[in-house]
C-alpha cells in the first residue's frame, strides 16, 4: 500500500473517486438484480401457485374416474413446449395419491404411475418428508434444504376429503440462463451509465487536484527559488485550498522580504567595514603625506632654486596633491561648521550639471523645489545630489529625462534621482555603493561611495530601484526642525 | 418485465383452460341434424382430428346420395353404439366387437378393404426403448393402456389373450387405464406412460405412414389373428334403399376420383359387403372373455 499511499495526487483523487463510482455502480447493480430475482421468484411462485390450482380443480374429476389418459392430456395441455420464459415451465408435474405414490407425471420415464417419487432419492425425498409435515388440504410451496429443485403443492380434494396432491417442481437451474441474462442486461446497463459517468468524474476529479498541485509545485521552488515562484498560479477560491494558497503566498512574501533585509544588512556591514578600513588607511596616508608637502614647501622657500630639483618637487607635489584628493575623497567628513542647503543650491547644482546634460542632450526636471532652507549642511547635500545627478544624465538615454524630486516634511527630506536609461545589472548592484566599483571607463568610482559615507554620517537611509526604463535613488535624510 | 410475465401467464392459463373445457365438452356438443339428414355416427377407430377429411367425404357422400349427411362423433364406442341403437343414427361406422355383441340389433353394410383384404390385426406394443420385452406376458405388474372397452384390438384381443394364458385380466397388470382412441394408445406408450398398450393395427400402420414420430417411440411385439375389419352397419329398421344406397356408394368409391382420393387418405383400398361371419372370431373371443 506504500506505492499507493506515494502516489500524486494527480491520480490519487481521480483513481478515488473512480473507486468511489465503481463501488456505487456495482452495489447499485447488486441491488437491483437482487430485486429482479426476487420478483421473478414471486412471479415464478405466484404463477405456479395459480396453475397448481387450476390443475389441481381440473384433475379432479380424472382422478376419481381413474381416467389417466384424461389427466396426462390435461397436464400436458399445462405445458408449453415453446414457452418465452423456460425458467416458468414446471421442470415435472405429477399427481400424488394419498400415499405419495404417482397417479399420473408429465414425465411418466422417470415418474412412473404407481412408483412413489421417492424412489428418484435426494429432493424427491425430502419432498415427501414436507409433504407429510404439513396440512394435507393446504396450498404449500416446498423448498427442501439443499435442494436444486423447488415445489408447489396444490391438494386434490373432493368434498373436503384430500385425493392427493398435484406437485409441481421447479429446478432452480432452469433459473440460471435468465439470471444470467438479468445480470448480463444490468451490466450492459451500468457500463453504458460508467461510459458516461466515469470521463465526468474524472475531471471533476482532475479538476479538484489541480489547486494543490499546484501549491505543491509553488512548495517545491521554496526556499530555493523564492523569485521564480509561480505565485499567480496558486487558488484563489475561498475555501481551504485557497486559504493554503494565501498562506502560502504571504509566507513567499515576508520570505523573500527577509531575504532582501538579509542582503541588505551583508550589504551595508561590508560598506561599513570598507569605511572603517579606508578611514585607517587615510590616517595613515594624511600624517606622513602633511610632512611630506610641508618639506617640499620648506624647500621652495628656503632651497637653492636648483632648476631640476624644483622641477621634481614639483611633480612630486602635483603627485602627492593627487594622493591628497584621492584620500580626502575616500574618507568623508562633515565640516562641523556650514551654513543650510538653500533653494538657490538647486539652481547652483542645475547649473553644474547643465554642461554635460546639454551634451547628452538630456532633459532636466526638478520637483518639489523646497521654498526655505533646511536645517542640513549645504556642502554635503549640495555634494549628493550633484554625484547622483551627474550619475543620472550618464545613466540616461541620449535624449532622455531625469527627474530629481524633494519633500521636505516632519524633519525628513526625501530626495529622488530617476533617469529612464539602462537598469543596473543585479550582479553590480550588490557592490553599488562600494568604492571603486564603478562600471565606467570615466571617473574613480568613488562617487556613490562618498554619496553612501554622507548620507550615513547624516543618519540617513538609501534605497535604489532599477528596472529597465526606470532608475530611482531615493534618500531619506532626518533634519531637526526647531 | 413484470406486466409481460404476468401476461403471458394468464394467456397460458386461458389456453390451457380451454383446452380441458374443450376435452370435458366435446361428447356433450349438441348434433345439428336437419330433417330427413342422412345421420352417420363415426367412433375414434381411426378418424381423429381429421375435420377436413370429413368434410370432403361428407360433401362427396352427399353428392352420391343426392341427400344431406351428418356426421356424428363421440368420444366412446358406448355413446355410439347407444345412440344407433337407439335409433337415433341411421349408419354407424363402428369396431367389430360391439358389432358381434349387437348383431341382432345392426345389419352389416360394408367392410373395408385394407392391403386388398377385409381383416385387420389387434397389436400389442411396448415403448421403442423397452428391448427386453417380448411378449404380452412379460408386462406382468405393468401398466398397460386400452384404446376403449369395447374395441377389439384395443381391448378384447388383449383381454383374449391373457385370459388364454390362464391369467385374470384384471389383476395381471398393476394399472390399466382408457385412452379412448387408438392413436392416443401409441402415444400414452411412446412416451412411457404406459408400459404396453393394445392398438388397431390398422391404425398403427397408418399412423406409422402419416405421423411417423408417433410410432418410431414404440415397438410391436405381438400381432394378433386376422379379424373383420371395423365395419359400416345400420340400425336394424333401415329402409332397404337407404342401405343399398350408402353400400353402393362406399362399394363405388374407388371407381370415383375424389373418392379414391378420400380412400387413400383413410389407407384404405376400397369397400366390399362383406358377411357378418367375418367377425365369428371376434365373437369366439368375446364369449371366451365372458362379455356377451
Amino acid at each position: 500500500m506504500i506505492a499507493l499511499d506515494d502516489l500524486s495526487l494527480r491520480w490519487k483523487i481521480p483513481l478515488r473517486v473512480m473507486v468511489a463510482v465503481l463501488g456505487t455502480a456495482l452495489a447499485v447493480t447488486a441491488a437491483l438484480v437482487t430485486r429482479e430475482y426476487d420478483e421473478m421468484r414471486q412471479n415464478l411462485e405466484s404463477h405456479a401457485k395459480s396453475l397448481a390450482r387450476v390443475l389441481a380443480n381440473t384433475l379432479v374429476s380424472p382422478v376419481l374416474h381413474d381416467d389417466i389418459w384424461r389427466a396426462y392430456e390435461i397436464l400436458q395441455s399445462a405445458r408449453d413446449p415453446a414457452a418465452i420464459a423456460p425458467e416458468l415451465q414446471a421442470d415435472v408435474v405429477m399427481v400424488t395419491d394419498a400415499e405419495f405414490r404417482v397417479f399420473v407425471s408429465s414425465r411418466p420415464r422417470d415418474f412412473p404411475i404407481g412408483a412413489s417419487p421417492s424412489r428418484q432419492g435426494g429432493d424427491y425425498a425430502r419432498l415427501r418428508a414436507a409433504l407429510m409435515d404439513g396440512k394435507p388440504t393446504e396450498q404449500r410451496v416446498i423448498e427442501p434444504a439443499d435442494s436444486v429443485h423447488y415445489f408447489v403443492m396444490s391438494p386434490l380434494v373432493a368434498d373436503g376429503v384430500a385425493l392427493g396432491h398435484v406437485i409441481l417442481g421447479y429446478s432452480k437451474i432452469s433459473f440460471v440462463p435468465r439470471f444470467i441474462g438479468l445480470v448480463g442486461r444490468a451490466a450492459v446497463v451500468t457500463l453504458l451509465v460508467l461510459l458516461l459517468i466515469l470521463p465526468v468524474s474524472w475531471y471533476f476529479a482532475r479538476k479538484t487536484g489541480e489547486p494543490l498541485l499546484a501549491l505543491a509545485d509553488a512548495m517545491r521552488q521554496v526556499p530555493g527559488e523564492l523569485g521564480s515562484a509561480r505565485l499567480p498560479d496558486l487558488p484563489h477560491s475561498r475555501d481551504e485550498i485557497g486559504q493554503l494558497g494565501d498562506a502560502f503566498r504571504r509566507m513567499v512574501g515576508e520570505l523573500r522580504e527577509k531575504q532582501e533585509l538579509e542582503e541588505q544588512m551583508i550589504a551595508s556591514q561590508r560598506l561599513a567595514a570598507v569605511g572603517r578600513l579606508s578611514a585607517g588607511i587615510a590616517h595613515e596616508i594624511n600624517n606622513p603625506l602633511g610632512g611630506m608637502l610641508t618639506a617640499i614647501t620648506t624647500y621652495r622657500r628656503h632651497g637653492n632654486g636648483d632648476p631640476l630639483a624644483l622641477e621634481t618637487f614639483s611633480l612630486l607635489e602635483r603627485g602627492l596633491d593627487q594622493i591628497r584628493n584621492t584620500v580626502a575623497a575616500l574618507l568623508v567628513e562633515t565640516k562641523a561648521k556650514d551654513r543650510a542647503f538653500a533653494p538657490t543650491d538647486i539652481d547652483d547644482l542645475l547649473i553644474l550639471v547643465d554642461a554635460e546634460a546639454g551634451a547628452r542632450a538630456v532633459t532636466l526636471q526638478v520637483a518639489g523645489r523646497p521654498q526655505a532652507p533646511l536645517p542640513l549642511p549645504a556642502t554635503l547635500l549640495r555634494q549628493i545630489v550633484l554625484n547622483l545627478l551627474l550619475n543620472a544624465v550618464a545613466a540616461a538615454d541620449r535624449g532622455g529625462k531625469v527627474r530629481v524630486g524633494f519633500e521636505a516634511k516632519n524633519g525628513l527630506l526625501r530626495l529622488s534621482v530617476c533617469n529612464d536609461g539602462a537598469h543596473i545589472p543585479d550582479a553590480q548592484m550588490a557592490h553599488l555603493f562600494e568604492p571603486f566599483a564603478s562600471s565606467r571607463e570615466k571617473g574613480h568610482g568613488l562617487g556613490l561611495w562618498v554619496v553612501y559615507q554622507i548620507v550615513k554620517q547624516l543618519n540617513g537611509g538609501l534605497t535604489v530601484d532599477s528596472e529597465p526604463g526606470n532608475t530611482t535613488f531615493r534618500i531619506e535624510i532626518p533634519y531637526d526642525q526647531a | 418485465m413484470n406486466n409481460d410475465d404476468r401476461s403471458q401467464v394468464l394467456l397460458r392459463r386461458r389456453s390451457f383452460l380451454r383446452s380441458a373445457l374443450v376435452a370435458a365438452a366435446l361428447p356433450l356438443l349438441p348434433a345439428r341434424a336437419e330433417q330427413g339428414s342422412l345421420r352417420v355416427g363415426l367412433t375414434p377407430v381411426f378418424l381423429d382430428d381429421q375435420m377436413s377429411f370429413l368434410t370432403r367425404w361428407r360433401t362427396w357422400l352427399e353428392r352420391r346420395l343426392q341427400r344431406s349427411v351428418v356426421f356424428f362423433q363421440r368420444g366412446s364406442y358406448r355413446e355410439v353404439m347407444d345412440l344407433i341403437r337407439g335409433g337415433k343414427l341411421d349408419f354407424a361406422w363402428i369396431c367389430g366387437y360391439p358389432y358381434v355383441r349387437y348383431r341382432n340389433e345392426l345389419r352389416l353394410v360394408a367392410v373395408p378393404v385394407w392391403r386388398g383384404r377385409p381383416y385387420y390385426q389387434s397389436y400389442l406394443i411396448v415403448p421403442a426403448d423397452d428391448r427386453k420385452t417380448g411378449s404380452l406376458a412379460e408386462l406382468r405388474g405393468k401398466v398397460f393402456a386400452y384404446s376403449d372397452p369395447d374395441s377389439n384390438s384395443g381391448f378384447l384381443y388383449p383381454q383374449f389373450r391373457l385370459a388364454s394364458l390362464g391369467e385374470n385380466p384384471a389383476t395381471f397388470f398393476s394399472r390399466s387405464f382408457f385412452t379412448w382412441a387408438h392413436r392416443k394408445v401409441v402415444e400414452a406408450v411412446g412416451v412411457g406412460l404406459a408400459d404396453g398398450g393394445a392398438v388397431d393395427g390398422y391404425v398403427w400402420d397408418t399412423l406409422a405412414e402419416f405421423h411417423p414420430d408417433l410410432t418410431k417411440a414404440t415397438r410391436v411385439i405381438e400381432r394378433s389373428p386376422d379379424f373383420g375389419h371395423t365395419p359400416f352397419v345400420a340400425r336394424h329398421d333401415i329402409p332397404a334403399a337407404e342401405m343399398q344406397q350408402l353400400r353402393r356408394a362406399l362399394l363405388d368409391m374407388p371407381a370415383d376420383p375424389e373418392g379414391a382420393q378420400l380412400l387413400r387418405l383413410l389407407s384404405l383400398d376400397g369397400f366390399v359387403a362383406g358377411q357378418p361371419a367375418l367377425f365369428d372370431g371376434i365373437a369366439r373371443m368375446a364369449k371366451r372373455v365372458g362379455k356377451v
